[in-house]
């Protein structure tokens, strides 16, 4: 298992030393220099650019600049200075990493929370009206893009008046106790959040389904009826937990959905992570930023995927890594 | 021809046609057919559908809502009251008929055929605003025809050219091995560990941020193309691994064909009903990709119309709030595009794959 584990995060690090030379090749394509865009803004320094200039190399060619860049982020954690927020690179990415993953994790529990459930109802009722009804509603689920349903919510927000129409905090978010701005940032999270896991509900409800239909047949579930079991009992005590094992490696495959979700979700709700940050970064032409947030969005996809891997390997036996 | 029975042998029919005859079967998916053509249909015809021009202004009703047409026929003229910003009233006794191929803005069916009728339309001063009007009164049903014409076409141009790329590369590593093999699964890797949506923003920041509508066009389908070929030279890959060792391949290179001649004459052509039912049930995903770039103000731009930026304009609170037509009109177009894709491709699979008889999918 440990071996496992050392030799996944080993084949990470090309993987993510790859992604930055990609987004670096991608950025020295698009025109014009990184500091030109500050060459005449007042708020940045000769002295900071020349320091920059100097640190990343920018006066050398490209395949020296991309070592700079290695260099100073592999032995200093220095992804550069980002203009647009007087601050390192690293400083803005962590925070905005923090709030993509609270959105990403909430968007999983919605997509798992209901895909769950509901697969299991549509398989025990198979054929009837509410394994109908069911799928024709994720269908129509998977056909409502994020955009748009961010921006149905967004409207549901403003006429109900019930949840706060973007943002992360009320504006007194600072002055509150611990527990309110808990709640405070819970309420903001409901509508994004729901943007984020309603997309891949659809799929994964299918999948929750097929997977219940395929244990139903087993012989030990026409054992623990014919003894006598409820329903109820044969479904969630011994039905459900054995469905759920194939489930678990598509964990991983949903990461990387909620991720770009939450990109929308995060655009349109004005929620602060890392998708608004990169976005923010392109149209200020913040060009470290913008590496330093598509890495790190790559780097959570390849974690979550390890995650998913070792949640396999810990949920089935039969599954062993070494 | 007859068998050892005597009766007529039975006409075998070629995989094409016994998948087409399946779908034939299927009636949602025929459905779901008629439907995608009756759309791009459209798209083709949208300047001769349209009652306006892509970019007609009317600069005297702003954010006009919906003009409803009445039992007789006829539109009531409106104009601005004086209460409120944006608010219009019917002027009394004033009303005109809605025509069958009115003469209007002139245009070019097709790109070539120059043409000044429009399937339908009212005389000036009223104004047939079937979908309600934009922020520089802009028909909005014009301007979803219009949009349809990018927002429709970039996902199958996009699928086209990802797709060739994902059916040569995979096909390619998977059929010769080796350090090639590595090389394209290593690249594929790389673009598969970039969440979609940052790695489409990314590649569009490669390009200059102002070009004009072609070339935007150009760069959002290359884009598209480089997100989406990874993921299925991976699975092509797959399969062509299993299909290397199969003996009608190694007949074939027994007689000494070519490498690239068994490739593409009788290892690809065996991916081909998987590929067909991935880029269909893919095609939502390019179409989604174009109207997110637009929406961000990255794709298409004013005033040329995408569903994207339609849909765009609708971003701010007090649009959604006062004018949620424009919210609506591209909305539905998306979702209604969306859907039928996915219905079709679920029809397409149950028809093309020999192993799932009808229904039989858990």
């Amino acid at each position: 298992m440990r071996t496992f584990v050392l030799r996944r995060l080993l084949e990470a690090v090309p993987v993510l030393f790859g992604v930055s030379a990609l987004t670096f090749l991608l950025l020295q394509l698009a025109p014009g220099n990184f500091l030109d865009a500050f060459l005449e803004n007042p708020s940045v320094s000769q002295a900071q650019l020349a320091q920059m200039s100097r640190n990343f190399g920018l006066d050398r060619p490209w395949y020296v600049q991309y070592a700079l860049y290695v260099k100073n982020v592999v032995l200093h954690l220095d992804f550069g200075q980002s203009f647009s927020y007087h601050q390192p690179v690293f400083t803005v990415l962590r925070r905005g990493m923090g709030n993509t993953l609270l959105l990403a994790l909430a968007g999983a529990c919605v997509t798992w929370g209901l895909a769950l459930p509901f697969g299991l109802l549509a398989a025990a009722r198979r054929g009837t009206w509410v394994d109908r009804t069911l799928s024709l509603g994720s269908f129509a689920l998977l056909s409502l893009p994020e955009v748009l349903s961010g921006l149905l919510l967004l409207l549901f927000a403003w006429r109900t008046g019930w949840f706060p129409i973007g943002g992360m905090h009320d504006l007194d978010h600072d002055r509150m106790a611990f527990v309110p701005r808990v709640l405070d940032t819970l309420h903001h999270l409901v509508l994004p959040a729901l943007v984020v896991g309603l997309v891949p509900l659809a799929s994964r409800m299918r999948q929750m389904r097929a997977s219940v239909l395929d244990v139903l047949r087993l012989d030990w579930v026409t054992t623990a009826r014919a003894k006598g079991l409820p329903e109820r009992d044969v479904l969630v005590r011994h039905v459900l937990p054995n469905a759920l094992n194939p489930l678990i490696t598509l964990f991983g495959f949903t990461l990387g959905s909620l991720l770009s979700g939450s990109f929308v979700a995060e655009t349109v709700f004005a929620w602060p992570g890392l998708g608004s940050l990169t976005l923010e970064a392109i149209q200020r032409q913040d060009q470290y930023l913008v590496m330093g947030a598509v890495l790190m969005a790559s780097a959570l996809l390849v974690a979550g995927n390890l995650v998913a891997d070792l949640l396999l390997a810990l949920a089935d036996p039969r599954v062993r890594h070494d | 021809m007859t068998d050892a029975r005597g009766g007529p042998a039975p006409v075998p029919q070629s995989p094409a046609r016994r998948a087409w005859s399946a779908l034939r079967a299927n009636r949602v998916g025929t459905v779901a057919a008629t439907v995608l053509v009756v759309l791009y249909a459209c798209a083709a015809l949208a300047p001769f559908l349209a009652p306006y021009g892509e970019g007609e202004m009317d600069r005297v009703r702003f954010f006009h809502p919906p003009t409803p047409v009445r039992w007789d026929g006829r539109v009531d003229v409106t104009r601005p009251t004086a209460a409120g910003v944006n608010r219009y009233e019917a002027v009394p006794g004033a009303s005109a008929p809605v025509r069958w191929f009115v003469r209007g803005a002139p245009y070019r069916l097709l790109g070539v055929i120059p043409a000044d009728r429009h399937l339908f339309g009212v005389d000036a001063p009223a104004r047939l605003y079937l979908f309600g009007a934009d922020s520089m009164g802009r028909d909005v049903f014009s301007r979803l025809l219009y949009g349809a014409q990018v927002s429709l076409t970039v996902g199958l141009v996009g699928i086209l050219i990802s797709f060739t790329l994902g059916l040569v590369l995979g096909g390619v590593a998977g059929y010769l091995g080796g350090w090639v093999d590595t090389l394209v699964m290593r690249g594929a890797e790389l673009f598969l560990s970039v969440p979609a949506l940052y790695l489409v923003v990314a590649l569009r920041a490669a390009f200059p941020a102002h070009l004009s509508s072609r070339q935007v066009y150009v760069a959002i389908v290359v884009v598209l193309a480089f997100v989406g070929w990874a993921s299925l030279a991976r699975v092509v890959r797959g399969m062509v691994l299993s299909l290397r060792r199969a003996e009608y391949v190694l007949a074939a290179e027994a007689l000494g064909m070519s490498r690239a001649r068994v490739l593409v004459r009788h290892i690809l052509p065996n991916t081909a009903s998987f590929v067909i039912v991935a880029a269909t049930v893919a095609v939502p995903g390019y179409i989604l990709g174009e109207v997110f770039l637009s929406f961000l103000g990255m794709g298409v731009q004013e005033p040329a119309a995408s569903w994207g930026n339609m849909l765009g304009a609708a971003r701010s609170v007090s649009v959604l709030r006062d004018h949620p037509w424009l919210l609506f009109a591209p909305g539905a177009a998306i979702f209604v595009t969306v859907m039928t894709f996915h219905v079709f491709g679920d029809a397409l699979r149950d028809a093309l794959d020999p192993r799932q008889g009808p229904g039989g999918r858990a």
